[in-house]
């Protein structure tokens, strides 16, 4: 059922799928952290930010992957950015949630013990209450992060190259082998990049709190 | 016309409202595909979660398998039950639960597993044993986790329930697919949209009914916030 | 604070979204190309189409040029967008398939007539090469038991029955002047439905090997025609009209000798060539590069 022969001589360009499929699923996670930092700061500092940012962000995660990217192909082409974009915006809406979530989720003790030592609400959001949220948001970026790799596929249907490219082919002969390929590969990927993310949460909070993020 | 000229023209364009291939009939279809999946997801993850929750076993196990099914990509694993099985229901309703299980798993587990030490006992204390335990203590204290879980199970799959229209099938998918098809952008966008709605409502409908459901006791103490003191955990 | 510059960002992109104009805006260019030399290849993502690529490009490598591939693009419009603005030189097309494209009204019939009403619709900086004898044509396929039931050979054959069937094709093709109308009008066929599945795709042949559908469009050249015992209905009245392969080409990134060497190559494609090649691809699972580098290696293009 699983034509070896085949994965050896396309190794090379199974190689390229896998780290084009790579780029377009972290790039994404990141500036999307990027964006949704400041806008969840933004709705813990002005309440009433959060309710419309929320519904926003839970609106657009509904729409499927592939009309954005369809809708955004007129203006981008057959890029990256074409995935880049709607993935970027796909994630900042997962993490939104829990930026908020972890910022807020400080002890109100903890803060005022803080306004007590003496720090300004700026130093108090990195020095304090940034780092308790940690958890939350790593795990918001473990969701995100492992949701992105199995959207990018999408990206293949419109053009742009990702490992989806190996569903696609093979659908098309009724080729099995290089589905497979594709899905271990995919798996492999998120699993990784998973563990990866759970290495980083312990090393960012080496205080060990018994809370666990999924 | 721009963009959203077209598709509020596609919305109240009445031929799209009656027939077989109109926006009821695809909706009904789109609801019909996704309460399917979810159930059926219901219906492994739920069973597998409470017992394993309330027997405080494979924590570990729980979390590796509901990782690993999530990083199963859904185009690849419904391109291969097509390619295998031929077109049908079994390849989008597979592809489906798969995406429905990590949270109704997870949240389930999670829930029973760590009701507050102190409730359990009391409750052994009033002479409640085993799965009298689980059903009249662990799970309706445990039901707001679990709810959040079938929430977002719920709208996964409501968001996703489109790939049954990439293998002939209905639902709201058909807009998608046969938009793209006939390159009308119109009915592409208004086909999304109507998903982004169903989605939105879904989770609404999954918000009142867990507050519904949820014991006024219970109910009191779910607040989304931590405290250090309690090892409940409220994940968003 | 930050939060303002980024959130203006978010906004811009959501405006941008928002701001869709009708699809004729210029489209942007993908990649760009970075030597003017390099010849890029495209093509639509079903494997006769990627077959015929890979033909074009290796027997363009063959002669020395540098050869970009990107293949697999899936929606048409990308792909003709993307030779209508040069960032692909050269995708394998079909001179009616494409024809009714760009001029959906069109009436005319026949490879030469095809032809030329192709070359007088395109734009000015787009052109087609000559077209090959070798044919992808639109194919009305059933399964051998439903021949067998109804003893079904000519399409005209299905006038009869088709009351009681369903027909399963592409959405492009519905309401095609070459399309399904030109058969019902042709020979007075009219299904209970028409299902919409994909363009001679996997989606497409299941549903016919199933008997989800009674009759579907395939392409001629699709070797499950032959594996799976589908029966071509013939087509006496030449409603599906032609489909030859005809290179469409940017004229500024191809050069001359470039476009002699695919009108040499064209000349010596023909339709058992591509149904061969098929079969090496989609039944045998050889290699798509690999099976058109050793079709060219035997025409000496050179």
């Amino acid at each position: 059922m699983l034509d070896t022969a085949w994965i050896w001589r396309n190794l090379p360009k199974i190689w390229d799928l896998l780290v084009q499929h790579a780029v377009l699923s972290y790039v994404p996670v990141v500036v999307g952290l990027l964006i949704a930092l400041p806008v969840g700061i933004a709705c813990v500092r002005w309440r009433w930010c959060y309710p419309i940012a929320l519904a926003a962000s839970s609106a657009f995660f509904a729409i499927p992957s592939l009309a954005l990217f369809v809708l955004l192909l007129p203006y981008t082409g057959l890029t990256a950015a074409t995935a880049i974009i709607p993935l970027t915006l796909y994630t900042a809406s997962l993490l939104l949630r829990n930026i908020v979530d972890g910022i807020r989720s400080t002890d109100d003790s903890v803060r005022q013990a803080a306004a007590a030592m003496g720090y300004r609400p700026m130093r108090r959001l990195v020095s304090i209450e940034l780092p308790i949220a940690t958890p939350l948001i790593l795990g918001g970026l473990r969701v995100a992060a492992v949701a992105n790799i199995s959207m990018v596929s999408v990206a293949s249907v419109i053009g742009v190259a990702s490992l989806g490219d190996l569903f696609i082919d093979g659908t098309q002969r009724f080729f099995a082998t290089p589905i497979i390929v594709g899905i271990v590969l995919t798996a492999v990927l998120a699993l990784i990049t998973d563990l990866v993310l759970v290495s980083v949460q312990r090393v960012l909070t080496p205080w060990g709190q018994t809370r666990r993020s999924k | 016309m721009n963009v959203f000229d077209s598709v509020w023209a596609w919305f109240t364009n009445p031929e799209n409202w009656s027939g077989y291939d109109s926006i009821p009939v695809r909706l009904v279809e789109h609801l019909g595909y996704s309460a399917l999946a979810i159930a059926c997801a219901l219906l492994i993850a739920f069973p597998l979660g409470a017992i394993l929750g309330h027997l405080h076993r494979g924590q570990a196990l729980v979390l590796t398998i509901a990782n690993l099914i999530r990083a199963l990509p859904t185009l690849g694993l419904l391109t291969l039950l097509v390619i295998l099985a031929g077109i049908g229901l079994m390849p989008p309703m597979v592809a489906l639960v798969v995406l429905a299980i990590p949270p109704i798993l997870v949240n389930t587990y999670e829930g029973v597993r760590f009701v507050n030490a102190g409730v359990v006992d009391a409750a052994k204390g009033v002479g409640l044993r085993g799965p009298a335990i689980l059903f009249r203590v662990e799970l309706p204290v445990a039901l707001p986790i679990i709810m959040l879980g079938i929430r977002l199970a719920a709208i996964q799959v409501v968001s996703s329930a489109t790939i049954a229209a990439y293998v002939g099938l209905g639902g709201l998918g058909r807009f998608i697919f046969d938009g793209l098809g006939r390159q009308d952008f119109a009915q592409m966008a208004g086909g999304s949209v109507i998903v982004a709605l169903l989605a939105i409502v879904t989770e609404i409908v999954f918000i009142l009914i867990a507050v519904l459901a949820t014991s006024p006791g219970v109910r009191g103490r779910e607040r989304f916030r931590f405290s250090p003191l309690s090892r409940k955990k409220v994940m968003p | 604070m930050k939060h303002k510059t980024l959130k203006a960002v978010a906004v811009g992109a959501v405006a941008l979204l928002a701001s869709a104009c009708s699809g004729q805006d210029p489209l942007q260019s993908g990649g760009g190309n970075a030597s003017g030399d390099t010849i890029v290849v495209g093509s639509a993502n079903f494997p006769g189409n990627v077959l015929i690529a890979e033909v074009y490009a290796s027997a363009l490598e063959e002669a020395g040029f540098k050869v970009e591939r990107k293949l697999n693009i899936g929606a048409r419009e990308v792909l003709y967008s993307q030779v209508e603005n040069c960032t692909l030189s050269v995708v394998p097309e079909y001179n009616q398939a494409l024809l009714a494209y760009i001029d959906p009204e069109f009436t005319a019939r026949g490879t030469e007539e095809v032809d030329t009403a192709l070359a007088a619709a395109l734009p000015e900086n787009l052109s087609v090469l000559d077209s090959s004898s070798a044919e992808d044509n639109n194919a009305i396929a059933v399964s051998a038991d439903t021949a067998k039931k109804h003893n079904l050979k000519t399409i005209g054959d299905l006038a009869k029955v088709s009351s009681t069937m369903k027909f399963g094709g592409p959405t492009e093709w519905e309401a095609r002047a070459d399309g399904y109308p030109s058969i019902k009008a042709a020979y007075g066929v009219d299904f209970t439905e028409y299902k919409l599945l994909d363009y001679s795709g996997p989606i497409t042949i299941s549903a016919l090997e199933k008997g989800d559908v009674d009759a579907a469009l395939l392409f001629s050249t699709v070797p499950q025609i032959s594996s799976m015992n589908f029966v071509v209905l013939q087509d006496p009245e030449n409603a599906l009209g032609v489909n030859n392969v005809t290179p469409l080409v940017c004229d500024a990134k191809m050069p001359k000798e470039a476009q002699e060497l695919l009108n040499r190559l064209s000349a010596k494609l023909t339709t058992a060539d591509l149904v061969d090649m098929n079969v090496a691809f989609s039944l045998d699972f050889r290699d798509a590069d690999e099976v058109a580098a050793e079709w060219v290696s035997k025409q000496g293009l050179k």
